[in-house]
């Protein structure tokens, strides 16, 4: 598997030949504070980069996150339903959301590495 | 230890904080009314049934097969319960209760007085209408008051709340792009600090819905609505003054150019207590907004309600109000029920019959009881009480938009807190201890760690000066590296700090019988 790359709205990417997983970034999880909900999409959904991919609700707030890059869903982290728990635990692993059959791999290549990301979140 | 001079501890971390079973005080631990002693009594008196339906079969098989399972009180029991939780709230009658966005403010005595007149409060929806004319007399005068201080030539007194106005708003919007073969608008706008009502009930329509960007300054981004407008665009939906406590000082040229790209203007009304009497939504272009009676008009709010959210209209989309209104012609008053000639392009009712009845009697004898003179002073006094408190309180804290003044509510971010191990949850959980209701904490999301304070026009200096005192004893405390008190807090509410967290992941959403429990792991 590649290493992550990252979205200005703290998504975190990582791309095995084809398959991408998502999740938020271990930054995202702790602004969001406590997780309480989230809600996957459903296997064979095919959304584009920007659509809305899942659902996080902590205590202060719910958040949309987005499909990063384009591509069909193949498979959610149903898991997380009875333990979102696990969003603040191991954001960037177990905390996954979905995977994603990517359209155009190099749309994820086009994201930011670790060290740009780390920059972005100097500058917020 | 702070000790007054018989040695009693007399500040809120020097009290003993374990949970007292019992009680503390004078208020009482209070259990469920199902967890309450004494199933074998009952304070009403009903006859045995005894086997007088053995064999009844009038119900389709639905008679009851054993007990109900209702607790045994008596009516001292019962009282007690209800008085004794009422002891343990928070109201607007105790206290300052300063939640931003929420307007909270006084609601006057003589409104109740006047809804409870048996004219208004001892009618039935269903009566003839020759026999309440005068409840539809109020309808039609307080419609008239709400279409002039709003500059709308329209209004829908129907919808029940805020979101309930919202959803009216935008049935009618896409009633009239459909009549104009503009059905295929299927998006809407709205800022990124909108009321989470706005993209709901955009969704809820059947709208997608997209966000606008805020400048730094806490304002619709208006390069960024242009960019996003179009010919796929139904509405876009904008709170004025916003969830920031700012005035949307480009409203012209946002309405301007939402109309340019044939799409509807909806201005969400919630904080029309900040303008009313002084800025006519009308002349700003909007095409439909939702006003909360039982926030700029001072019925109920809360537990306390029913709200009430009529919708004004432009002439745009009058044609589209929701049935019924109220016609006044030879014969008097009388109701508009069903769409006839005038009302073919209406999207049909709100609700079953004419709304709520009792908030518009309130809502009418506020306006009547302020006159139009008054009620401009209402905008101009919750304006600047919300300034007084953001003067008051910004060498401390940290307010989100620093320059210029703001509108009826004081944001502030939490950037001020940083380094100190407390957490805005953390303050406004220290505000408790301090006999305050918190301010809306988080809210609205494009602040970080946003705390937003609405004093309201009702409260008195002194009791603003009351607030501001606390509110810089525990800024003070905070950037003192009091920070276990404030992790520690409440310790003065009945349960202490409440686990947020695993009541959301884990809620007990019903009461199940311990008995049945104790059997049942058996």
């Amino acid at each position: 598997m590649s290493e992550l790359r990252f979205t200005k709205d703290h998504e975190w990417v990582a791309l095995d030949g084809d398959v991408a997983t998502i999740g938020i970034t271990a930054y995202a999880a702790d602004q969001l504070g406590d997780v309480v909900f989230v809600e996957v999409p459903e296997v064979g959904k095919t959304v584009k980069a920007g659509d809305g991919l899942a659902v996080v609700e902590s205590v202060k707030a719910a958040s949309d996150v987005y499909a990063p890059v384009g591509g069909e869903v193949v498979a959610a982290n149903t898991e997380l339903g009875d333990s979102p728990e696990t969003v603040n635990a191991v954001p960037e692993a177990g905390g996954w959301f979905a995977k994603l059959k990517v359209a155009d791999p190099a749309e994820v290549a086009a994201l930011m590495d670790r060290a740009a990301y780390e920059d972005f979140l100097q500058t917020l | 230890m702070s000790m007054n001079s018989v040695g009693r501890p007399t500040r809120p971390e020097a009290v003993e904080s374990g949970y007292q079973p019992g009680g503390r005080g004078l208020l009482q631990d209070e259990p469920l009314l199902f967890e309450l002693d004494g199933w074998d009594k009952t304070g009403v008196d009903l006859a045995d049934v005894g086997d007088d339906l053995a064999g009844f079969d009038g119900l389709g098989g639905l008679v009851r097969s054993g007990p109900i399972g209702l607790p045994g009180l008596s009516e001292p029991e019962t009282v007690r319960h209800y008085v004794r939780l009422s002891q343990k709230n928070h109201a607007i009658d105790l206290a300052i209760y300063p939640l931003g966005s929420c307007t909270m403010k006084h609601n006057p005595r003589l409104n109740e007085k006047m809804a409870r007149l048996p004219g208004f409060a001892d009618i039935h929806p269903l009566q003839p209408q020759s026999t309440v004319q005068g409840a539809l007399g109020l309808m039609d005068r307080l419609a008239h008051w709400l279409k002039t201080l709003t500059g709308m030539p329209a209004v829908a007194l129907t919808p029940k709340a805020g979101a309930h106005g919202e959803l009216c708003g935008l049935l009618a919007i896409r009633a009239a792009h459909e009549a104009k073969g503009q059905g295929h608008r299927k998006t809407v706008l709205a800022p990124t600090s909108a009321h989470g009502t706005n993209p709901a009930t955009a969704a809820f329509c059947g709208y997608t819905v997209v966000e606008i960007a805020q400048t730094a300054d806490g304002r619709v981004d208006l390069a960024d609505l242009e960019a996003k407008l179009g010919d796929h665009v139904a509405a876009i939906m904008v709170t004025n003054p916003n969830t920031c406590g700012l005035f949307e000082r480009d409203i012209l040229e946002i309405s301007r150019l939402t109309h340019a790209a044939g799409a509807y203007f909806y201005c969400d009304g919630a904080n029309f207590n900040a303008i009313v009497g002084r800025v006519r939504p009308g002349d700003l272009g909007v095409d439909a907004m939702h006003i909360n009676l039982h926030k700029t008009f001072s019925t109920p709010h809360g537990g306390g309600g029913p709200g009430a959210g009529p919708v004004v209209l432009s002439a745009a989309l009058a044609a589209y109000a929701p049935t019924p209104w109220v016609v006044h012609d030879d014969d008097g008053f009388r109701l508009q029920e069903t769409p006839e000639a005038e009302a073919e392009a209406a999207f049909g009712r709100m609700c079953a019959f004419h709304g709520q009845m009792g908030m518009y009697v309130r809502a009418y004898a506020y306006m009547l009881s302020h006159g139009a003179d008054g009620l401009k002073q209402v905008a101009e006094d919750a304006v600047l009480n919300a300034n007084y408190l953001k003067a008051r309180l910004s060498d401390l804290m940290s307010p989100a938009f620093p320059d210029g003044p703001c509108m009826h509510e004081a944001l502030f971010d939490d950037s001020w807190l940083e380094g100190t191990g407390v957490t805005t949850l953390d303050f406004a959980k220290a505000m408790i201890d301090e006999g305050f209701h918190p301010m809306t904490m988080y809210f609205p999301l494009v602040v970080h760690g946003a705390m937003l304070i609405e004093p309201t026009e009702t409260e008195p200096k002194q009791e603003l000066d009351r607030f501001v005192e606390a509110m810089r004893r525990l800024a003070t405390a905070a950037k003192a590296g009091e920070a276990e008190r404030f992790r520690a807090a409440p310790v003065m509410a009945p349960l202490r700090r409440l686990d947020e967290t695993l009541a959301a992941r884990k809620p007990r959403l019903r009461w199940a019988p311990v008995a049945a429990e104790a059997q049942a792991a058996e």
